[in-house]
């Protein structure tokens, strides 16, 4: 069981070069910090997967541990974590954000 | 949980630590904090937000605190910042 919930997040951050773990969709999220993550990567105008974790509890509580990071969104770029909104948003302040995932998207 | 009690949680956890905490809600569950500690210098920003998740355990689970936004600084940078 768990070892299968790590296999699917590993799967979706494998897959995916730029990966938000987040509360609710892009259209509709369910979190002011979800919705700032987003925004930050809308602003850069870069094209981005989401999982839902609200759909699913297992992904849920399973993220939390895998990262070893208690709280969503998690930003995951060519399969590394990246942080939560905080850092997100503080690294995309510092300029740093924007080289990382445009790296990520030519690889 | 209060603010006092999630700065006095951070302080004693974290070495060196100073953490300025506001509920920015009144209701006990959401919380902006900044911490300003030595302990922080040569650490990335992922494991400095570990560093302080660690010390507040159970606690940041989703069900006693809603949310918290987090600034973790080293002396240096607060002193850079201010």
């Amino acid at each position: 069981m768990e070892s299968n919930v790590n296999d699917r997040i590993r799967d979706a951050i494998e897959g995916n070069k730029i990966l938000i773990f987040m509360k609710g969709n892009p259209s509709f999220p369910m979190c002011g910090f979800s919705a700032a993550t987003i925004e930050v990567f809308d602003q850069m105008g870069v094209p981005y997967e989401t999982v839902d974790v609200l759909k699913d509890p297992e992904i849920r509580d399973g993220i939390k541990r895998y990262s070893n990071w208690p709280t969503i969104p998690q930003v995951y770029v060519a399969g590394k974590f990246i942080g939560g909104c905080d850092i997100v948003r503080e690294m995309h302040a510092a300029g740093e954000l924007e080289p990382l995932v445009r790296d990520a998207l030519r690889s | 949980m209060t603010a006092a009690e999630i700065q006095s949680k951070i302080e004693a956890e974290v070495e060196g630590a100073t953490a300025e905490v506001r509920d920015y809600t009144g209701t006990g569950d959401h919380f902006q904090v900044r911490v300003v500690a030595p302990a922080f210098e040569g650490l990335t920003r992922v494991e400095r937000h570990q560093l302080v998740y660690r010390a507040l355990g159970a606690a940041v689970d989703g069900r006693t605190i809603h949310a918290i936004a987090l600034e973790t600084l080293t002396p240096a940078q607060a002193a850079g910042r201010s």
